[in-house]
């Protein structure tokens, strides 16, 4: 097993600001916005990008959490830690807002669905988009970013693990390579390439 | 296969650290690491935010099918367990003992392997005896089980549900001093409760008629084997001795049906000594909690105002019930990634 780092402290830091500046940009603002973080990463990245809206435009965007667990199509889970729930926490609700969901990896997309149907169980927002630190491809749905960190052509033996300073110590997005053969099964059953 | 065996020495089924597969069956709380617990109560705070909205259904289990199977009366913990499924979106299907094929002389076994074969994901049992959740355990291969209550042995998804509680309006569970008083000797509540506020570090004292102790946990019968509670637990059956410092007190149902055999002089004897009432719980540490299983005597084993008083969280507990039988629910019906 090999590891190459794609993104650095730094890069991870560009790249939170300029999708800061994206979302401003687009929304005109950050009036009526709502950011919504995906357990785990995700929730740490939608801090970081609501405190740089707030130091670009001076303004409080509320920041939510969502488990999307409940929702999955691929819910099969692999170990006992996997069955554990993190909080949800919608205090502002999301009627009529304009949502910016936030995660860390953007792979098959099928997270991202179980996060819109999560959404809309808590009302009807005006518009949900997406920010996604990395996109590693291999779609298997009809969803794509509008905030993108970064992109990166994957290989479907390969993993992408984000690490961050609040869960992991320090930011880093590495590529680790099995020097072995295509895994047997499908990679959309493992929460562990979701959350990679 | 000894079914005697398995009270004595609690055989383990499907003992779990959390990096192995999920837990497959829910049978007590003996095997239960104070991680995986806690765990679990984290998954029902989730759960519980669920119950909070709207809309309470979320698709988790949809497709999946959870029978409840009670060889015993049960008002709580069965609806409770249909309202968990019913919310995660399973199909539940309620069996009572009367009215099945159980009248008619079908072994647990048989009736077992019948659901089994009707593609059901999971069981939730309650029976008179205990080990009856261990049996079909051992024999369905297909299923998970859940113990809802079993003899006078265990009741995992009560305990978990009184930890929840505790936890929920104390912060922690560490260095509680709990108190259980009552009819011990009948009360599957109290066994899995024991080892679940010992598991997290809470401090439990029984107390009650010596005549409703366990024989084994009593400090004076050294002749008699200890079992596993012993070094958990202490015993004082002077209630007003035993409330001293207690953060939490847990009444418990005189088993009245029970007392026939001769347990008690009288119930105003009962009620005198080891009655819940509001002038014992002003000896337990101000703000203290007063919990009841259900169903309750009131009158009896506790007193009217303290039932329905500040300090009582009995109707906390059967809300919190059902969120962790939520995450219960998931997490055994959820199904594991097969290795292949």
């Amino acid at each position: 097993m090999q590891e190459r780092q794609i993104m650095n402290h730094e890069d991870v830091r560009r790249a939170l600001a300029r999708v800061a500046h994206e979302i401003l940009e687009r929304n005109r603002g950050a009036e009526g916005l709502v950011i919504v973080g995906i357990h785990t990463r995700g929730v740490h990245l939608a801090r970081r990008i609501a405190a740089n809206l707030a130091e670009f435009e001076g303004i409080e965007v509320p920041v939510a959490t969502l488990d999307v667990s409940l929702y999955r199509d691929d819910n099969r889970v692999r170990s006992q830690s996997h069955t554990k729930l993190q909080p949800t926490d919608i205090p502002m609700g999301i009627q009529g807002k304009r949502v910016v969901l936030v995660d860390d990896v953007l792979y098959t997309g099928r997270t991202i669905r179980a996060a819109m149907d999560a959404l809309v169980d808590f009302g009807r927002p005006q518009q949900i988009q997406l920010a996604i630190l990395l996109d590693r491809g291999h779609r298997e749905l009809p969803i794509r970013a509008d905030y993108v960190g970064q992109n990166l052509p994957t290989a479907f033996n390969e993993r992408v693990k984000v690490r961050l300073i609040e869960t992991d110590g320090a930011d880093e997005v590495a590529l680790i390579f099995e020097d072995l053969e295509v895994p047997e099964e499908s990679p959309e059953i493992s929460k562990d390439e979701q959350e990679a | 296969m000894s079914l005697s065996r398995t009270i004595e020495t609690p055989e383990i089924i499907g003992a779990q650290d959390p990096k192995s597969a999920p837990r497959k069956h829910i049978l007590d709380l003996d095997d239960y690491s104070r991680e995986e617990i806690t765990d679990v109560l984290e998954s029902a705070r989730g759960m519980k935010e669920v119950l909070g909205r709207d809309i309470k259904k979320v698709p988790a289990l949809r497709g999946k099918v959870i029978v409840t199977l009670f060889y015993e009366a049960s008002t709580r913990t069965r609806i409770s367990f249909e309202e968990a499924g019913k919310v995660l979106s399973a199909d539940v299907i309620n069996m009572s003992a009367s009215g099945s094929s159980a009248e008619k002389g079908e072994s647990l076994l048989n009736t077992g392997l019948t659901i089994q074969a009707m593609g059901v994901d999971t069981i939730v049992i309650r029976h008179p005896h205990s080990g009856a959740p261990h049996l079909l355990a051992q024999h369905l291969d297909k299923v998970s089980i859940i113990n809802a209550g079993d003899g006078l042995h265990a009741h995992p998804t009560q305990a978990l549900l009184d930890l929840y509680t505790v936890q929920d309006k104390l912060g922690s569970l560490e260095g509680l001093k709990i108190v259980i008083v009552g009819d011990v000797l009948h009360s599957r509540v109290a066994r899995s409760d024991i080892w679940g506020f010992a598991k997290m570090g809470a401090k439990v004292v029984l107390s009650g008629p010596a005549t409703l102790m366990p024989l084994d946990l009593m400090r004076t019968s050294k002749s008699i084997a200890r079992s596993p509670f012993a070094s958990l637990v202490e015993v004082d059956t002077d209630l007003d001795r035993a409330l001293e410092g207690a953060d939490v007190v847990m009444a418990l149902r005189l088993q009245q049906e029970r007392q026939k055999a001769g347990f008690l002089p009288s119930i105003r004897e009962y009620i005198r000594r080891w009655q819940v009432t509001d002038s014992r719980m002003e000896l337990a540490r101000p703000g203290a909690m007063v919990m009841h299983p259900g169903p309750m005597n009131e009158g009896i084993e506790i007193s009217n105002s303290i039932a329905h008083g500040g300090s009582s969280v009995i109707e906390d507990q059967v809300t919190n019930g059902v969120a962790v039988r939520m995450a219960l629910l998931y997490q055994t019906t959820i199904g594991a990634v097969q290795e292949s």
